[in-house]
C-alpha cells in the first residue's frame, strides 16, 4: 500500500499518533473536551490486528469505495476506541475480530471494517457535531467522540440508551451525549449537524433529518439486516442546500462481466 | 398376536404427519421459513435412524414387542413439545453461522432435538410392519390412512387454534394413540385409562399451552422493544400468525422508499405483523387527507400521474394503504384483492374505526382471494392492476418458494386484464445489485414478446428510490404526455428513472446514484438484439420465472459463488443468495447421514446372511424402496404445483394433494393384499407399474387443459375435480410399497426394518431433489422423473424376486 499513514509498524505507530494528537489537543485548547485517547492497553495489540483487518478490507474493495485507504484520524480512532469495553462480557473475545457481534435487545455491535467507513464517509473535521440515530452499543458514536466536537447520540431502546451512557461516560467520552427517544425529528436544540449517522432501520430515511444537516454536511446510512450490511447510503448536502444521494456496495463487485 | 394394531398405528401416523407441518408452522414463526425447510428435512430423517435402530435391535425387542410398542407411542407424544421446547431454546441464529462456530453445535442440536419424536414414530410403525409381517398390507394402509386424515385434520386444527395450543392436541393425540394401542394389544386397563387422563388434561388446560421464543432479531420482537408499544389483536391460521402492534409513543411510519422531498409524515398506522415478521400497515386517515399525502411520495403511485381517475385492480391490498393511495389519486373504482381473509377481518371489523373503514366504502370492493385465482375468474378490465411491495415479501417468500404472482404466464394475465392503454404497476424491494427489479423487467419484456407485441420498450418504464423500484407496463405505448408526466413525478420526489421509451442515457442515475448506472444499462440490454447474452453473463439469475419453473426469487448462480467466497470477509455476504444454497446444504447433509444410516447396519451386521439376505437380493431391494420412497414424493409434490396453480390456495393446494395421496395410496395398499393373494406379486406389481405410468402420462398431458376449462368452476367443484383427477394414481401408488414389504416377508424378514429405513431416507431427499429438479428443468421433469423411477423399481423387483429364489405367491 503507498501513501497512507500505515506503512509502518505497531506500535510504534500507535504512540506516535497518540502523541501528535495530545500536541494538537493541548495546542488549541481542547484537552477538556476530548475523549482520553489512551486505549486500554490489554488489548492494545488485539486492536492493532483489527486495524490491519481494516486496511486489508479497504484495500480490496477499493475501487468499490473509491479510495485506497482510509482518513488517518479515523483509523486512529479505530486504533484507540476500547471496543472490549462495548461487547458483552463473554464475548470479549471476540471484540476484535472484524464482524458484527451481538449485543442483546435484538440488537448487534457492527463490524469494526463498516464502522471505520461510515466514519470516513462523513468527512467531519474536530470542530464538527455529529449526530447519530442509533447509540446501540455506543461503539460508533465513541469512535466519532474520537474524532468530533461534539456526538449527540439517540436511542430507542431504554436500557440500551442508559447502559451506553454509563459506558460511554465511565470511558470519559464526556463529548458524546446520550438520549432516549424517538430519533425521526433529529435534536433539533443542537441542529444543524455538520455529519448524521442513521444506524437504526427503518422502512425509510427520515426526511426531517435532512433539514438538520448544515450545508456542505453528509449522512451515512447502511442498509441491511443486523448482521449483514448490504450498501451504505451517502446523502451530501452541498453550500446550497441541494442534496444529492449515492449508494455504495461496500464490496468489490460488478454484476455484470465484460462486453456490456 | 393375532390382529395388527392399526387404529393406533393410524393414530400415531396422523400425529406424526401433523407435527411435522406443524413444526413448519412453529419455525416459520419463532425463526424464518427457508431455516424451517432445512431443519425439519433434516430432522425427518429420524424415521432413516428408525429403521437402522431396528435393524440392529428388533431382535431384542421382538421378545418386548407389546411394551417396545406401546413404549414408542409414549416417548413419541413426550418428545414432541419437549424436545421442541429445548430446540427453541438454544436460541439459533442462523445470520451468524458463517462467523460463529458454535452455532453449527446449536443446529445440530436443533436437528438431534427434532429427530428424536419422527425416531419414535417411526420405531412405532416400523415395528409393527417387521413383527406382524403377515398384515403388511393392511398395517401400511393404516400408516397411510391415518398420515392423510391427519394432514387434513390439522390444517383444520390451524385454523381454530393456535400452532402452540395445536402442539398440544398433538401430544394428546399421541397419547390417544398409546391408550388405544393399550386396548389394542389387550395390556391392562389401568393403562389406559390412565393415559387418557393425561391426554384429556392436556386438551382441556390452555395454561399448559406452551410458549413461543421469537428470535430477537425477527422485525416484532425489535418492535416491542420500544416503550409504548403492545399487541392488540392476535389471530392464527395455516397461512400465518398475525400480530397487531400499536405503538402509542413514537409512531409507526412505514413507508417503504419515500422520498426524501417528502414534506410530511406518514399518517397514523397499526402495524400487522405476519409471522412475526413481515408488517403491513393499516393507515388512519383521522388526521385529514393531509396525512395521507405521503402516499404520493412512494415509487407505487407513479402510475396514478399517468392514468387520472382509473378503476384500479390492487393485488396484495394488505392492511388498506393501497386502496387509500387509490383514493388520493382519484381511483374511480377500486377492487382490492388479498389472500389472508384474516388481515381482511381486522381491517374491516376490529380495527374499521381506526382505519376509516378503508375496506366499506362505495368505491372499493374487497375480494379474499389468491390475486391470479382472482384474475381467473374476471372478465373485468382495469386501467391499472396494482401488484404492491407486500407482495414482493409475503410471508415466507424465498429461493425454496414458488411466486406464482411473478411468472411471465402471471405477467400474460395482468396483462389481458388491462383496458386499452391501461397500465400494470409492479412494485418490489431494491437490492443492490440489482436483482428482483431487472427480473421483472426481463419477465415484462418476456411477457409481452409472448403477447405478440414486437416493440416492448415503448410500452415500459421503471423508476427507482432507494428502497424500492416500481415498474410500469402499458397496454400500447407511452405517449409523450406520460413520459414528460412520469419525469416530473421523478424529478420532483428525486427518483430515478431506470427506462421510458426514447430515454437518452444521460437521464440515468441522477438522483440515487450509484457506482454505475446498472438497472439502465439492464433495461437496455433485456431490450436489446441479444437479452439472452445479458441474461447468460449476469452473475445472478434474472432469466424470466415461468408457471413451470415458478421460483421467481432464486438469484443464486453457481458460477458467482467462488467470487462471492473470496469477498466473504469484505462484506461479500450479503450477496449470497442463500435460499438456494441451504436446498443444497440440505441435499448434502441429508445424503451423508442417509448413507451413514443405511450401510451402517450392514457393516455391523457383515455376514450375518441370516439378518440382512444376501448380496444378490439386498442392492435391488435398497434401489427399489429408495425408488419408490423418491418416486412417491415427487409425484406428490408435482402435484401441489400443479393444484397451486389451479385452486389458488397455497394451503387448500397441500392439504388437498397431500391427504388426497396419502388416503388413496391407503386404499391402494389394502387393495394390493387382495390382489396379490388373487394373482401374484410380480404380475400385481408389474400392473400397478403400467398403470402409475398411463395415469402420470395422461396427468402430464391433460390436466392443464382440463383445469383450464374447470379455472372459474366454484372451489367445492375444484377440490372435488382434484381429488377425482389424484384417486386413481394415488391408489396404483399405494400398492408396490407393501407388495415389496409382504414378498420380503416371505424371503427375507431381517430387511424389512432394513428397507424401512431406506424409504424413510429415500423420503427426505426425495423433497429436496424435487425442489433442485423444479428449479433447473420444471416441475414436469419431476412428474417424469418419477415415472422413469417406477419403471425401474419394477425391473429391480425382478432382480430382487429373482435373487430370493422362485415366485412364493
Amino acid at each position: 500500500m503507498s501513501g497512507t499513514a500505515y506503512e509502518y509498524e505497531l506500535p510504534e505507530t500507535m504512540t506516535l499518533i497518540r502523541c501528535l494528537q495530545r500536541i494538537t489537543a493541548v495546542a488549541t485548547g481542547l484537552l477538556i473536551l476530548l475523549p482520553p485517547l489512551v486505549a486500554d492497553d490489554s488489548a492494545a495489540p488485539e486492536r492493532a490486528r483489527m486495524v490491519r483487518l481494516i486496511e486489508d478490507d479497504v484495500r480490496a474493495t477499493r475501487l468499490a469505495i473509491d479510495k485506497a485507504a482510509l482518513a488517518a484520524d479515523v483509523m486512529s480512532a479505530m486504533a484507540t476506541v476500547p471496543r472490549h469495553r462495548f461487547v458483552p462480557a463473554d464475548l470479549r473475545k471476540a471484540a476484535y475480530d472484524n464482524r458484527p457481534l451481538p449485543i442483546g435487545h435484538g440488537q448487534t455491535i457492527s463490524q469494526p471494517y463498516i464502522v471505520a467507513l461510515m466514519t470516513d464517509l462523513l468527512g467531519i473535521g474536530t470542530d464538527a457535531r455529529v449526530l447519530e440515530i442509533g447509540t446501540g452499543s455506543g461503539y460508533q458514536a465513541a469512535v466519532l467522540g474520537g474524532l468530533a466536537r461534539e456526538v449527540y447520540s439517540m436511542e430507542i431502546i431504554r436500557p440500551l440508551a442508559d447502559t451506553a451512557r454509563e459506558r460511554l461516560q465511565r470511558l470519559a467520552y464526556n463529548n458524546v451525549t446520550v438520549r432516549h427517544g424517538d430519533g425521526y425529528y433529529g435534536w433539533p436544540e443542537h441542529a444543524p449537524f455538520d455529519g448524521i449517522v442513521v444506524t437504526a432501520a427503518a422502512s425509510h430515511i427520515p426526511p426531517p433529518l435532512i433539514a438538520q444537516l448544515k450545508p456542505g454536511g453528509r449522512m451515512v446510512i447502511p442498509v441491511g439486516s443486523r448482521f449483514m450490511v448490504q450498501q451504505l447510503v451517502l446523502i451530501e448536502k452541498d453550500a446550497s442546500g441541494d442534496t444529492t444521494t449515492r449508494q455504495i456496495l461496500p464490496v468489490r463487485f460488478v454484476p455484470l462481466t465484460g462486453g456490456h | 398376536m393375532r390382529r395388527a394394531p392399526i387404529i393406533s398405528v393410524a393414530l400415531l401416523s396422523g400425529a406424526a404427519l401433523a407435527f411435522e407441518l406443524l413444526l413448519m408452522r412453529l419455525f416459520s414463526i419463532i425463526q424464518w421459513h427457508h431455516f424451517a425447510y432445512m431443519v425439519i428435512s433434516l430432522a425427518l430423517l429420524g424415521y432413516g435412524v428408525s429403521g437402522t435402530f431396528l435393524t440392529l435391535a428388533y431382535p431384542c425387542l421382538s421378545r418386548h414387542f407389546k411394551i417396545a410398542y406401546l413404549a414408542n407411542l409414549l416417548l413419541f407424544a413426550i418428545a414432541t413439545v419437549t424436545c421442541f421446547l429445548i430446540a427453541q431454546r438454544l436460541s439459533f441464529n442462523p445470520e451468524e453461522l458463517l462467523w460463529d462456530p458454535p452455532q453449527f453445535a446449536r443446529l445440530l442440536g436443533v436437528y438431534l432435538l427434532l429427530a428424536l419424536p419422527f425416531f419414535f414414530a417411526a420405531n412405532g410403525i416400523g415395528l409393527v410392519l417387521t413383527h406382524l409381517r403377515k398384515q403388511i398390507a393392511r398395517v401400511y394402509a393404516a400408516d397411510l390412512v391415518g398420515a392423510g386424515l391427519g394432514g387434513l385434520l390439522l390444517m383444520v386444527l390451524l385454523y381454530l387454534a393456535t400452532p402452540a395450543r395445536s402442539l398440544m392436541i398433538v401430544v394428546a393425540a399421541g397419547l390417544t394413540a398409546a391408550a388405544v394401542a393399550c386396548w389394542e394389544l389387550g395390556l391392562q386397563r389401568r393403562w389406559p385409562v390412565l393415559i387418557v387422563a393425561v391426554a384429556l388434561i392436556l386438551l382441556a388446560s390452555p395454561r399448559l399451552t406452551p410458549d413461543l421464543l421469537v428470535s430477537p432479531y425477527k422485525s416484532l420482537r425489535q418492535h416491542l422493544r420500544v416503550d409504548g408499544t403492545h399487541i392488540v389483536a392476535t389471530r392464527s391460521s395455516p397461512l400465518a400468525r398475525l400480530d397487531v402492534l400499536e405503538s402509542t409513543l413514537i409512531p409507526l411510519r412505514h413507508a417503504p422508499g419515500l422520498s426524501l422531498r417528502a414534506a410530511r409524515e406518514p399518517a397514523a398506522q397499526l402495524g400487522i405483523f405476519s409471522d412475526a415478521g413481515g408488517m403491513t400497515a393499516v393507515v388512519s386517515p383521522r388526521a385529514g387527507k393531509d396525512s395521507l399525502a405521503y402516499l404520493d411520495q412512494l415509487t407505487s403511485a407513479a402510475a396514478y400521474h399517468l392514468a387520472p381517475r382509473p378503476s384500479v385492480l390492487l393485488l396484495g391490498a394488505g392492511g388498506g394503504s393501497p386502496v387509500w393511495q387509490a383514493r388520493l389519486h382519484g381511483a374511480r373504482e377500486i377492487d382490492a384483492v388479498e389472500l389472508n381473509p384474516q388481515v381482511v377481518d381486522l381491517v374491516a371489523n376490529e380495527f374499521a374505526d381506526f382505519a376509516g373503514n378503508v375496506y366499506t366504502g362505495s368505491d372499493v370492493q374487497v375480494h379474499i382471494a389468491e390475486a391470479r385465482g382472482h384474475l381467473a375468474k374476471q372478465v373485468h378490465r382495469y386501467d391499472l392492476i396494482q401488484l404492491t411491495l407486500s407482495q414482493s415479501a409475503g410471508t415466507g417468500l424465498s429461493a425454496l418458494a414458488e411466486g406464482y404472482l411473478y411468472t411471465a404466464e402471471a405477467f400474460g394475465e395482468y396483462l389481458a386484464h388491462l383496458a386499452p392503454g391501461g397500465m400494470l404497476s409492479v412494485s418490489t424491494w431494491l437490492q443492490l445489485p440489482p436483482r428482483a427489479s431487472v427480473k421483472l423487467f426481463a419477465t415484462a419484456v418476456e411477457a409481452l414478446r409472448r403477447h405478440g407485441i414486437e416493440d416492448p420498450a415503448s410500452r415500459l418504464a421503471l423508476l427507482r428510490s432507494l428502497q424500492t423500484s416500481t415498474l410500469l407496463v402499458k397496454n400500447g405505448a407511452f405517449s409523450n404526455a406520460e413520459i414528460s408526466a412520469l419525469r416530473k413525478f421523478c424529478a420532483q420526489r428525486a427518483f430515478d428513472v431506470a427506462w421510458y421509451p426514447g430515454m437518452p442515457a444521460a437521464q440515468a442515475n441522477r438522483y440515487n446514484v450509484l457506482a454505475q448506472p446498472a438497472f439502465y444499462t439492464a433495461a437496455t440490454a433485456l431490450l436489446g438484439a441479444h437479452p439472452e447474452r445479458f441474461i447468460r453473463d449476469y452473475k445472478f439469475h434474472i432469466a424470466p420465472a415461468t408457471d413451470e419453473r415458478p421460483h421467481f426469487f432464486r438469484f443464486y448462480e453457481w458460477r458467482t459463488l467462488p467470487e462471492i467466497l473470496r469477498l466473504r470477509g469484505q462484506g461479500g455476504m450479503p450477496l449470497l443468495e442463500s435460499g438456494y444454497l441451504i436446498v443444497i446444504a440440505t441435499l448434502l447433509q441429508a445424503l451423508v447421514a442417509s448413507l451413514v444410516l443405511i450401510l451402517l447396519p450392514i457393516a455391523i451386521l457383515r455376514g450375518d446372511r441370516g439378518r440382512l439376505g444376501s448380496r444378490a437380493t439386498r442392492w435391488p431391494w435398497l434401489f427399489y424402496f429408495a425408488a419408490l420412497g423418491i418416486a412417491f414424493l415427487f409425484v406428490e409434490i408435482a402435484f401441489i404445483q400443479r393444484l397451486s396453480l389451479f385452486l389458488h390456495h397455497p394451503v387448500f393446494a397441500a392439504t388437498t394433494t397431500i391427504s388426497t395421496f396419502l388416503v388413496f395410496a391407503g386404499i391402494g395398499s389394502a387393495l394390493s393384499r387382495r390382489l396379490a393373494a388373487a394373482h401374484g406379486y410380480t404380475r400385481v406389481l408389474r400392473a400397478a407399474v403400467v398403470a402409475i405410468v398411463l395415469f402420470g402420462l395422461a396427468d402430464l398431458l391433460l390436466l392443464r387443459p382440463l383445469f383450464d376449462i374447470a379455472a372459474a368452476w366454484p372451489l367445492a367443484f375444484k377440490l372435488s375435480t382434484a381429488i377425482f383427477v389424484i384417486a386413481p394414481l394415488a391408489c396404483v401408488m399405494g400398492m408396490p410399497f407393501p407388495l415389496g414389504l409382504a414378498r420380503l416377508g416371505e424371503t427375507a424378514p431381517g430387511l424389512i426394518p432394513w428397507v424401512w429405513g431406506v424409504n424413510g431416507c429415500a423420503s427426505v431427499l426425495s423433497a429436496v431433489l424435487a425442489t433442485l429438479l423444479a428449479i433447473h428443468l420444471g416441475f414436469s421433469m419431476v412428474l417424469l422423473a418419477a415415472l422413469l423411477l417406477y419403471i425401474g423399481a419394477a425391473v429391480s423387483f425382478r432382480a430382487a424376486a429373482a435373487g430370493s429364489g422362485a415366485e412364493l405367491a
